[in-house]
């Protein structure tokens, strides 16, 4: 464990930096039949994809981590992604399939974004504003509002018209191999606008951590801050959510974000963002574009990726709570 | 005497049950002067016994979460917030993969096994961890729920299953028919087993040297709790699907408006549980007549808004 | 000069601090005492503000807490709680080396390089400086986060029960190193503190809170008497004089 602790921060980020580029150049290219006019493309934007989705789960998790000064906290525990898909469920109900279809699928997002945002910032306010003083009442809150959400999605998807229903099974249920070109561009603008403003808070992010307290003493505007970083959270999340969807019936980055970063947290013993984060999207990268090359070509199970993350990461969830990780 | 007042609810609750549907099978149309007799079997043959069917899981789901709070001694606790659903669902997934022609009775009791095995498991690792917050339990037991749905999911994935798996995780009593729901007579008389043994639940909640003081086996009893829970769950999926939060929500009300003792409240648990069951099927039956929307479906809303009720409530007692 | 006036607060029903005014001089160390609930520690957090108040102002150096920019308000004035839990993993120099974020926002000169190894020392914390806090005992621990309140520098120091979990050395250590600040660097201090007889041998100014009110306010000589703090504890205390220290006796 001290030998672990010791190693150089910088040296396991680009370790984990190279990782992940052998795992998207291994996606790009193992397995790959003749014809790389038809294959660079259509894997580059899945890659795409995947970069993007795990830059964005990574990110948010880590930040909402260090916001709750909680490990196994995550957007998607605490009903993030749910929320998503409630508000599109919502707009599905109101505008119905025809008027959802016509919109430009960039407004759309914008507009789910921002309706997202406002309520997520809302919602966590509440949660946060010391009023449910337990962590782990917290959590079982936000746990429930999750389940509350995808009931009341679930419910809203059997009112609608049939048809319309249709139209919406194939948002909700996305996945890396329907991407929307359209779509990919916004997310990654989002995200690089996202990092912009994260970049210039990273040492924010540092005092963050030791706590609501010290940070006020250190300085920080913590309710402004607090808020911008939910703020930021929400976009990224909405950017994971639109792009790949919440396939299995919990979603499929319930778990996968308490894995990254717990992962991140281990490999990289630091309290510094401007290496956790890194190591946290690497991580990621190399989970999913690593992870879904070796699914498809070594053991055949190609999409069956989403179910192992929930596994695995089910498991650590449990075991950091039988640690006591949450304190 | 208030008994008596709410088995008439329940009653006329049940009334409304097999009066509404698509098929028209009013009194008036029973009675007319040219019986209907297409009225009369869809009565007989479905609306009867759908009715028996939302009474009977319903009261029996309520009391299973009754007995699994008091066992874990956590108020959160019931067969969704434990792991036993996800592990019922897997059992009888097991069942269609490697035993298909295995008749009902014999894929309840593979699931009976299974959630047996599922929910021993979440009473160890709830006793392992460390800071026992009463809202660990709960977290934990969804997280294996997660964790085990996720093998099922996998199973099912490898094998095509995913319509079926989905077919029996949302509880859906538009499909009950006479000859189709009989199985649920077993999960009353377990519920009847579980209000003679209600006294030594209360004692084993209390603790295992508590329980062996006053000269009662406490393996036994947590035994037979289990075994009571996992039957009444295995039963109920096999024949209608997943009822969530009936037995995390109906014990809590009735425990705010009556206090905890088992032999006055189970009676209470039960008929609530069928109230709220029959009440969220009608509500499924109406919202998009002629449509229906499975009570599951319901029951996560309405459950799910109610355990929030719960849980944010000022002064809420802990475990 | 901090400037506290009129300051209420409840929680909900509970009244916990009703109407205080006082004032606690510059340069000096003041203690704050009291039974258990008498507000103490509330009344640090709202002149800190980490705690909303909801009547009455603060000032310190006439900057009103409420209104002040935090970033400005953390070069005047810092303040350390009981309870410092920290997930991240963090060496004892890297939270230290917080302390002068306020100044530099995460970029270190060589001035702040100086300020880290002189609180280091302070506390002499130089062995364990290299060490992860999780790793560490809770009295060194504490001493890590006292080093890094004071290294921030600041004019004003807030410390809520800074003795707990220190032993009889790093207690003896710890007051004497605050004395010592107070009177070469011009600073102020207000403390929390459980044990009498250390507020009477350590500072110029007690104040002693009971039920939320200010019970009694003067120096140790004023306050060290059994009357008043028979009153403020609702127990008989002996006094005996010491080696020119007035000292509580309680125990029998």
């Amino acid at each position: 464990m001290l030998k672990l602790s010791r190693r150089s921060p910088l040296a396991m980020v680009l370790a984990l930096g190279g990782l992940a580029t052998v795992s998207a150049i291994a996606f790009m290219t193992i397995g790959a039949k003749g014809n790389w006019d038809f294959v660079l493309p259509f894997r580059g934007v899945k890659l795409a994809g995947m970069v993007l989705v795990g830059y964005a789960i990574a990110v948010s998790t880590v930040l909402f981590q260090t916001v709750t000064q909680n490990r196994i906290l995550t957007p998607s525990v605490m009903g993030f992604d749910a929320l998503y898909i409630l508000i599109q469920t919502c707009l599905v109900y109101f505008v119905g399939a025809a008027g959802f279809a016509s919109i430009d699928p960039r407004l759309l997002f914008g507009l789910e974004v921002a309706v997202m945002v406002t309520f997520a910032v809302l919602l966590f306010r509440w949660l946060f504003s010391g009023r449910v003083r337990s962590i782990y009442l917290l959590m079982l809150v936000g746990l429930v509002f999750g389940i509350l959400f995808r009931s009341l999605a679930g419910f809203l998807q059997r009112i609608i018209d049939p048809n319309d229903f249709v139209a919406l099974q194939g948002e909700i249920f996305a996945s890396f191999n329907a991407i929307d070109q359209q779509l990919l561009l916004v997310a990654a603008i989002a995200v690089l606008l996202v990092s912009l403003i994260g970049w210039r808070l990273l040492h924010t992010f540092d005092v963050l951590a030791l706590g609501r307290e010290t940070a006020i003493n250190l300085g920080v505007d913590y309710r402004r801050t607090v808020t911008l970083i939910l703020i930021l959270i929400s976009i990224l999340v909405s950017v994971s959510t639109a792009l790949v969807g919440s396939t299995a019936f919990r979603g499929p980055a319930m778990f996968f974000g308490l894995l990254v970063s717990n992962l991140a947290y281990q490999l990289v013993p630091t309290h510094r963002h401007v290496y956790l984060l890194p190591a946290a999207a690497f991580i990621a990268i190399i989970c999913l574009a690593g992870g879904q090359t070796l699914l498809e070509q070594v053991v055949d199970f190609g999409t069956a990726l989403p179910i192992v993350i929930e596994f695995l990461g089910g498991l650590v969830f449990i075991l950091l709570l039988l640690k006591g990780a949450a304190r | 005497m208030r008994l008596a007042l709410a088995i008439l609810a329940i009653l006329g609750l049940a009334a409304v049950s097999l009066f509404v549907g698509v098929e028209d099978v009013s009194p008036a149309a029973l009675i007319s002067q040219h019986a209907d007799r297409d009225a009369l079997l869809v009565l007989l043959a479905s609306r009867i016994p759908r009715t028996l069917a939302l009474v009977l899981s319903g009261a029996s789901m309520a009391v299973a979460g009754y007995i699994m709070q008091m066992l874990a001694r956590n108020r959160f606790v019931e067969p969704t917030t434990a792991g036993t659903v996800e592990s019922a669902s897997l059992g009888i997934l097991v069942v269609m993969l490697f035993a298909p022609g295995l008749p009902i009775f014999g894929r309840m009791i593979v699931a009976t096994l299974f959630a047996l095995a599922g929910t021993a498991l979440f009473l160890q690792i709830v006793r392992q961890i460390p800071l026992r917050s009463p809202y660990i339990v709960p977290l934990v037991g969804i997280m294996l729920g997660g964790v085990i749905s996720a093998v099922a999911t996998f199973l099912a994935y490898r094998y095509d299953m995913l319509q079926s798996l989905g077919a029996w995780t949302t509880g859906d009593f538009s499909t009950v028919l006479r000859g189709r729901y009989e199985l649920l007579w077993i999960s009353l008389a377990l519920t009847g087993l579980a209000y003679i043994a209600a006294d030594r639940f209360t004692v084993a909640g209390m603790g295992e040297d508590f329980t062996t003081n006053l000269g009662m086996n406490y393996r036994k009893v947590v035994s037979l709790g289990l075994t009571i829970v996992s039957m009444v769950t295995a039963v109920v999926i096999t024949t209608v699907g997943v009822i969530p939060f009936v037995g995390l929500v109906v014990p809590n009300i009735v425990s705010l408006a009556l206090g905890d003792n088992a032999r006055r409240s189970i009676p209470w648990i039960a008929l609530a549980g069928a109230g709220l069951v029959l009440s969220c099927d009608i509500i499924g039956r109406i919202v998009r007549y002629p449509y229906e929307i499975p009570v599951g479906t319901v029951l996560g809303v309405v459950g799910a808004a109610a355990f929030l009720y719960l849980l944010l409530r000022r002064g809420t007692r802990l475990a | 000069m901090i400037e506290v006036s009129n300051v209420s607060k409840r929680y909900g029903e509970t009244l916990v601090l009703d109407e205080v005014s006082v004032q606690l001089p510059a340069g000096k160390i003041t203690s704050i005492i009291g039974p258990n609930g008498a507000g103490k520690s509330t009344l640090v957090s709202i002149m800190g503000r980490l705690l909303p108040m909801d009547a009455g102002h603060v000032l310190v150096d006439g900057l009103d807490v409420t209104e002040t920019a935090d970033d400005v308000l953390a070069r005047h004035l810092s303040i350390l709680r009981q309870e410092n839990q920290i997930v991240s993993r963090l060496t004892v120099r890297d939270l230290v080396a917080f302390g002068r974020y306020p100044y530099t926002k995460g970029r270190p000169t060589v001035e702040d390089r100086e300020h880290i190894a002189q609180a280091l020392s302070y506390l002499q914390l130089e062995p364990l400086a290299g060490r992860f806090l999780d790793e560490l005992s809770g009295g060194q621990r504490q001493r890590a986060f006292i080093a890094m309140v004071l290294c921030q520098d600041t004019k004003y120091v807030l410390l809520d029960e800074p003795l707990n979990n220190l032993d009889m050395k790093h207690a003896v250590g710890m007051m004497k190193l605050l004395k010592d600040a107070a009177a070469k660097l011009g600073k102020t201090f207000v403390l929390v503190l459980h044990d009498i007889n250390f507020a009477s041998c350590y500072s110029d100014h007690i104040v002693a809170l009971r039920d939320g009110k200010l019970a009694y306010q003067g120096t140790p000589e004023e306050i060290m008497q059994p009357d008043v703090l028979a009153e403020i504890y609702d127990l008989p205390i002996d006094i005996h004089e010491i080696g020119g220290h007035r000292i509580g006796l309680y125990f029998t």
